[in-house]
């Protein structure tokens, strides 16, 4: 019965998140407190629908890893590498400042010193799952709170490694046993692996899969990547999250970006989620009701001390007055590190289990006072400085580009390279994974994905975009993503490449009034070198072709008009072929009697 | 003195003169034609080459029907692109200094119709001002400018005693 209780299981976790997450998002208290609350309802505390819910939740650790990865696949690597002194000067000092205090309490608490050492660095750290959710949720990670906020947690995340190979060391147990030198050198060699890899097999690996064409391989290899850096990570005990995030940075500059992000988005989402109904379901009610007074006032202590240290920190950096209370409660509750941390302590026998079981609810608890203190912060806080606004920064993401061209063939790429000369920002998507690889060579940037794909055009910036060049060859593909730019983002003007009549007439029928024949304005430039080869002056070559161009534009027109009636349709052709005829004709008849007439032309 | 020849009619095989006296200079061994329209169908001049050309040599001349009291419209858009500042005037532009500008007009009415009296209520020399004054301008001789009045009647005849009549001046000039 092992199959259906998990059926079962992911079966109510849907359902509670269904229903709980739209009402916590309505009353203004957020998707992650919705999440918390919806695990507190079903888990033992609550209405007890699930009491071993292990397995279903084991990948919802995924979700936080996932999350790291595409937060890693925003972050060139150079900008990482700038951001080394916020990293571990803000990092670096908030974990100090956090950790002395609450050890110097735990001591206090008449905990031995390790205990009182484990517990504090633990608890040191923020919950990034919440912290870069809320950050990316409200889009502020490019402002400086958010680019402090994201420095400080990424420090977090390399702390956890020595932590984690502190606390046998400090467990007494394995003490003779020194500094496991065999281990780190696996770890940093599974590090130097990923990087390698990142490096020189990924992109091609993607390449090979993006060739044959198949969207749901690629989604295959997309979680591939995220999960084995995760495994080979976990197999030398270092962080998984982390692992991923440095696969997601080597690849933030490849053409796969966008695909990337847009296969993995809705895995992080849903498995973010059950991560967090995984946190609610931990928290133990009776525990809590049971040593309420104890827990609130060590909750208060201890979101307390953070906020204070993360205050002075934005301070200490120089972040904008308004940004800095934000700043210190997106980051100012525990972090899901902290349950690791405490049970692998546990497991050493270092923490007492009551004391364990306390500080899990601590974290827990102080995990749900984030989205509540945001609010509190929405509704008293930031309306005291929003008179003062601040001038807008350059956001990380250096897209943005006002022109988004689908499809870079032949056709895509002239079009691209007259703006580019013309210094006109583009982004640019094609799904052939070889024709990116050559156009790549000469210096384009073109983002491998299926152009008619919402969410990858959203990543893409049509959102913020000006117009859209639709270059696809195939033209169904070009008429559905004509239908949904025209939907989904209706500010964006849209120039299309028409394949042949019949496409245009489509076009036309969906109120496209910026649309090229492909082929027309060629085959009509070679008609005017014919005549003037033939003998016509170059000037009235030209003049016969703009004027038969003009004829053929209007013609098209009411093609169109009849396109729906066959006989009225043959007629206008028939028509349109004798009227193109006399005009043609009449220019030399009116030529020789206006002569006469004293005129000239 | 090398001449360059600036043909400029937009339909030279319906030309009736114009074409006439083209071919009545376009074997001098001095003289480069240079046919405007053939050259620049959609108008978009080829300003260095044009001016390389100038440089190059002693005499420009400019054969092309009288359209409304001017050239046609290519001359015009010569004029505003080729002649620049820096080339043709202004500091250091002095690059046609002592050339000579020499039009060679066609006109479709008699030319009665050119003088105080006539249709036209004004003479050639009046109505060639503007380009006499860009001539000079440019620190360029303005050569007196040979006119064909009544292109719409003239026989052969006539027509080619004009054709020599250029042909001979072109060989004289300078």
């Amino acid at each position: 019965m092992h199959d259906s209780s998990f059926l079962t299981h992911f079966l109510i976790y849907l359902g509670t998140a269904l229903l709980i997450v739209p009402l916590a998002k309505k009353l203004g208290l957020g998707s992650v407190l919705g999440y918390l609350l919806a695990g507190l309802l079903i888990g033992p505390s609550g209405l007890a629908l699930i009491s071993q819910g292990e397995d279903v939740l084991h990948f919802a650790e995924f979700g936080v890893v996932i999350m790291l990865f595409l937060v890693g696949l925003e972050l060139a690597p150079q900008r990482l590498w700038e951001m080394r002194g916020p990293i571990f000067g803000a990092g670096g000092l908030q974990v100090l400042a956090t950790t002395l205090p609450l050890a110097g309490f735990a001591l206090g608490l008449k905990l031995n010193w390790p205990s009182a050492a484990i517990a504090a660095m633990g608890m040191a750290l923020s919950s990034t799952a919440i912290a870069l959710q809320i950050l990316a949720e409200r889009n502020q990670l490019a402002t400086p709170a958010g680019r402090l906020g994201f420095a400080t947690l990424l420090f977090q995340d390399l702390a956890v490694i020595p932590m984690l190979a502190l606390i046998p060391l400090l467990g007494g147990q394995s003490a003779g046993q020194g500094f496991d030198w065999p281990g780190a050198g696996k770890a940093a060699l599974v590090v130097g692996g990923i990087v390698v890899s990142g490096r020189y097999l990924l992109r091609p690996a993607l390449r090979y899969v993006a060739a044959t064409g198949m969207r749901e391989i690629f989604t295959a290899s997309a979680l591939f990547i995220v999960l084995a850096t995760a495994l080979l990570m976990q197999t030398v005990g270092m962080s998984m999250a982390l692992g991923t995030f440095l696969a997601g940075v080597l690849l933030a500059e490849s053409e796969y970006r966008h695909a990337l992000e847009t296969d993995l988005e809705p895995f992080k989402g849903l498995l973010l989620g059950l991560f967090f109904i995984s946190i609610g379901m931990s928290v133990d009610l009776g525990l809590i009701l049971g040593h309420w007074r104890i827990l609130l006032v060590l909750v208060a202590g201890f979101v307390g001390l953070k906020l204070l240290v993360l205050l002075g920190l934005g301070r200490m950096f120089h972040l904008p007055k308004p940004q800095r209370w934000f700043f210190a409660i997106t980051l100012s509750q525990g972090g899901e590190f902290a349950f690791v941390l405490t049970n692998t302590a546990q497991a050493e026998g270092i923490v007492p289990a009551e004391a364990a079981g306390l500080l899990v609810a601590v974290v827990a608890l102080s995990m749900m006072t984030t989205p509540l203190l945001l609010i509190v912060h929405d509704r008293l806080i930031e309306p005291r400085f929003s008179g003062r606004r601040q001038p807008a920064f350059d956001a990380v993401e250096d897209e943005g580009n006002p022109v988004i061209i689908a499809g870079f063939g032949r056709f895509g790429q002239i079009v691209g390279r007259l703006l580019a000369a013309n210094r006109i920002g583009v982004t640019v998507l094609d799904h052939d994974p070889i024709h990116i690889d050559t156009i790549r060579k000469f210096g384009h940037k073109v983002f491998y994905g299926d152009a008619t794909r919402l969410d990858l055009l959203r990543s893409a910036g049509a959102g913020q975009a000006k117009l859209i060049i639709v270059a696809i060859d195939d033209v169904e593909q070009s008429l559905r993503l004509v239908d949904s730019v025209k939907e989904e983002f209706p500010h964006l003007a849209i120039l299309v490449r028409a394949r042949n009549v019949q496409h245009a007439f489509e076009l036309m029928a969906r109120g496209i009034s910026v649309y090229q024949r492909e082929i027309f304005e060629s085959a009509l430039l070679l008609g005017e070198q014919a005549l003037t080869q033939l003998g016509h002056g170059p000037y009235a070559a030209h003049k016969a072709a703009q004027k038969f161009r003009a004829h053929d534009i209007k013609a098209l027109q009411k093609r169109y008009q009849a396109r729906d009636d066959e006989e009225k349709l043959i007629s206008v052709v028939r028509e349109a072929r004798s009227q193109l005829a006399q005009a043609m004709s009449a220019d030399e008849e009116e030529y020789q009697l206006k002569v006469t007439r004293d005129s000239w032309r | 003195m090398s001449i360059l020849f600036q043909f400029t009619h937009p339909y030279p095989h319906r030309s009736r003169v114009n074409r006439v006296l083209l071919d009545a200079v376009r074997d001098l061994p001095n003289v480069l034609v240079n046919d405007l329209y053939a050259l620049y169908p959609k108008l978009h001049v080829d300003v260095e080459r044009e001016q390389a050309l100038l440089r190059e040599s002693d005499a420009v001349v400019f054969q092309h029907p009288f359209y409304w009291y001017s050239a046609p419209a290519l001359l015009k858009e010569w004029i505003d692109v080729v002649l620049e500042q820096g080339f043709a005037y202004g500091p250091g532009g002095t690059a046609l200094h002592g050339k000579i500008w020499l039009h060679s007009v066609t006109t479709g009415m008699g030319g009665d119709a050119y003088g105080p009296e006539g249709l036209n209520q004004a003479t050639m020399a009046e109505l060639l001002k503007p380009f006499e004054r860009t001539a000079r301008f440019c620190g360029m001789g303005w050569q007196a400018p040979l006119v064909f009045h009544g292109a719409h009647e003239a026989d052969a005849g006539r027509i080619a005693e004009h054709g020599r009549a250029l042909r001979s001046l072109l060989e004289t000039l300078g």
